[in-house]
């Protein structure tokens, strides 16, 4: 079963004020990794390095986007990654995944370096992400959408699909148990025949997380989950992040909203104008002079 | 001091965004989910067709293809194209088109590439089976039967090595680069002496037997038996085709097709399945040529020109892009149209362009549109769904097995 609360390496969250609970396991939360994701390991070494991210750059002609930004994501916790809007947060997720080159500056996955591979091979190694503006496949069903996250592990061949060979059908089958397991975690099991396009805001995005954890990853990098929610969907959202790493998985989370970071992080890395100027638990932040500054502005600064 | 506490900190631009976002989402539903399906007489057609048990469609598939392999010998009177054409002749043609439609919505249908050159395919299938089979031609001589898995084999290669370059493009560079295709083979078969130009090949050959008055079954006047081949063929090809929607492929194409970014991000190879895409694609267009060659018994340069590459999309897009049901009755009707009024043979493309910047406007999902099933399993998982919530899926899963 998934659940390791013992071993989250931050747990001195919130001192107090914070309106949530640590790490409620849900009832569901032990059947869902098991049906989403039988082969998975999830109660090794949890604590140490999952992601290491080492002097990471990332250039645009002149403009420095990234500018050697370094940080670990252990292994079980909630990294949330924050800053200003244009502080690189969206860039740091794309150079991580595969969709920009890093000008300079690593990647590794458990040690693996992962810069410079394919995006789908990027994937396949553990790591998925969701999308900060919402990109479903509308014209599939919610099922259908989750079947291609699902895809990611499976290995019928055309010619195995052409003819319907056994290895496809008992694929076919788990997809369809596995899809529907992971549709009911999010919350949207009786929309799995709705086109994706037609689905409500909310749960197009609870859609999107259940797709990206299709693909079985040891990391789960989630873009503004929240945005555009109301406060009682964020609380939700919330909710299901926890119970997802206390699933086993690993999230990293970029949020605007500090109320849901504060609440639901482990430990923070903000970010501003490309450089890191903050790494630690949240409470540690929350009091951060630059951390404060970078958000509401220097109380210096001249406005005139 | 708490940022906690503050008020959100960005609420500018990204928020408003995504407010705008969340409402564009939620009107959507109201509109467009009824519009796409329910409306339209085959929208009905279809959901009725969902509805039934699936002996009660094998039934009715069972019928419709009976019906189709006894068309030559009904000749119905309304349907037939006699005076002017002869019946069989324009069954066979429709059914080559048919195939090639089914061929080309793989490509242009599942994977979303615009393919304006799939000619090229055509033509590729054609030559093969003429040069193989013709005795113009100074290459080795195989039965004309063995030209047709031959025929498919060159095409595919033929299509990872043009689409090995090219698929890196995308949408309108893509359709331009395929656009050369096409005149790429018509000028090498001008150009290379053994394609022999306009000369060409005559006395393509035919499938084996005889008459009893002695005239080859497969005679180039005869259709009926060119038609009954074409048709079994396209029968299988729709079988397959439908296998591959309902898999991890079918799923990959349209997931290609609809967010190519996105469909990589979940791990998706997306230039492997473009390329398969492509070489299957033209694998049955090669197909399709080969029999054209044999039937018509004379290949040469003068047969494979743009405007027929046209009218080969023209054919899946007036039937329903994505759907291969679509696909088949698109094709068909592009290749029934001159045959049956001949009188209006001569405006053919006024008329096809007209058809379809009507269907453009005002059905712009095709004739027939429908949705691509891409579970094998689907519909249990969604009648589950449907009857309730479950109580025991696992146990009733294994039942359903």
């Amino acid at each position: 079963m998934g659940a390791h609360s013992e071993s989250v390496p931050v747990s001195e969250n919130a001192g107090g004020e914070s309106p949530i609970e640590l790490i409620e396991p849900m009832e569901v939360t032990e059947a869902v990794a098991d049906a989403a994701a039988p082969e998975r390991e999830i109660d090794v070494a949890v604590g140490d390095d999952l992601v290491e991210v080492k002097n990471l750059t990332v250039k645009f002609g002149g403009l420095v986007a990234l500018d050697n930004v370094s940080f670990t994501i252990k292994r079980g916790e909630i990294l949330g990654l924050i800053g200003p809007n244009g502080a690189g947060k969206t860039t740091c997720f794309n150079a991580m995944t595969g969709v920009y080159k890093p000008t300079s500056g690593q990647v590794l996955l458990e040690g693996g370096l992962l810069n410079g591979m394919k995006q789908h091979k990027i994937t396949r190694a553990g790591l998925a992400r969701t999308f900060q503006n919402i990109r479903l496949f509308g014209e599939m069903t919610a099922l259908e959408n989750v079947a291609v996250g699902l895809d990611a592990r499976h290995k019928t061949s055309v010619v195995g699909a052409l003819l319907r060979l056994p290895r496809h059908k008992a694929e076919e089958r788990s997809a369809i148990e596995r899809g529907m397991a992971l549709l009911e975690f999010v919350g949207i099991a009786e929309h799995a025949g709705s086109l994706a396009r037609n689905l409500s805001y909310g749960s197009q995005r609870r859609l999107e997380i259940a797709r990206a954890l299709a693909t079985d990853p040891k990391l789960l990098c989630l873009d503004e989950p929240a945005a555009g929610f109301n406060p009682a969907e964020k609380e939700d959202l919330m909710a299901l992040i926890r119970t997802i790493r206390n699933d086993g998985y690993t999230v990293l989370l970029i949020e605007h909203d500090m109320k849901l970071v504060m609440g639901v992080t482990d430990r923070i890395v903000v970010l501003e104008f490309g450089k890191k100027i903050a790494d630690d638990v949240p409470s540690v932040i929350r009091e951060d002079p630059k951390v404060v500054s970078a958000y509401l502005g220097e109380p210096e600064d001249d406005f005139a | 001091m708490s940022t906690t506490d503050g008020p959100t900190p960005m609420p500018g631009a990204k928020a408003a965004q995504a407010a705008a976002n969340r409402q564009a989402a939620e009107k959507n539903p109201s509109t467009s989910a009824d519009a796409a399906h329910k409306t339209g007489w085959f929208g009905r057609w279809n959901e009725k067709w969902q509805a039934m048990p699936r002996q009660k469609q094998w039934l009715y598939l069972i019928a419709i293809v009976a019906v189709a392999y006894l068309l030559p010998i009904l000749n119905p009177p309304i349907l037939s194209t006699e005076p002017g054409n002869d019946f069989p002749l324009a069954l066979f043609s429709m059914a080559v088109y048919a195939l090639v439609a089914v061929g080309l919505n793989i490509v242009i249908g599942y994977a979303g590439l615009l393919d304006l050159g799939y000619i090229a395919f055509f033509a590729v299938g054609s030559y093969t089976a003429a040069m193989l089979t013709s005795p113009d031609s100074p290459f080795i001589k195989v039965p004309y039967l063995w030209t047709l898995p031959l025929a498919i084999v060159v095409a595919m290669c033929i299509g990872v090595i043009l689409g090995i370059p090219t698929l890196r493009l995308r949408g309108d560079y893509l359709a331009i680069v395929t656009l050369g295709f096409g005149e790429i083979i018509r000028i090498l078969a001008t150009l290379i002496p053994a394609m022999k130009g306009q000369v060409g090949f005559q006395n393509v050959g035919r499938p084996p037997g005889m008459g009893e008055d002695g005239i080859p079954v497969f005679a180039n006047s005869n259709g009926t038996p060119w038609y009954w081949l074409t048709l079994t063929i396209l029968i299988i090809v729709l079988l397959l085709a439908g296998n591959l929607e309902r898999s991890r492929v079918g799923r990959s194409w349209i997931a290609i097709r609809e967010d190519e970014d996105a469909a990589e991000t979940m791990g998706v190879p997306t230039f492997k399945y473009k390329v398969w895409a492509f070489a299957l694609g033209a694998g049955v267009g090669g197909m399709s040529g080969a029999l054209f060659a044999g039937q018509v018994g004379f290949v040469n340069n003068q047969k494979f020109d743009v405007v027929t590459s046209i009218l080969f999309v023209a054919a899946v897009v007036l039937g329903g892009v994505g759907n291969k049901v679509g696909a088949v009755f698109g094709g068909a009707l592009v290749a029934y149209i001159p045959l049956r009024f001949t009188a209006i043979a001569e405006y053919k493309y006024l008329i096809f362009g007209l058809a379809l910047m009507l269907i453009m406007i005002y059905r712009s999902k095709g004739l027939i549109p429908a949705r691509n099933r891409l579970l094998a399993y689907g519909q249990e998982a969604y009648a589950r769904v449907r009857n309730g919530p479950p109580k025991k899926p696992a146990v009733a899963t294994e039942k359903e097995v």
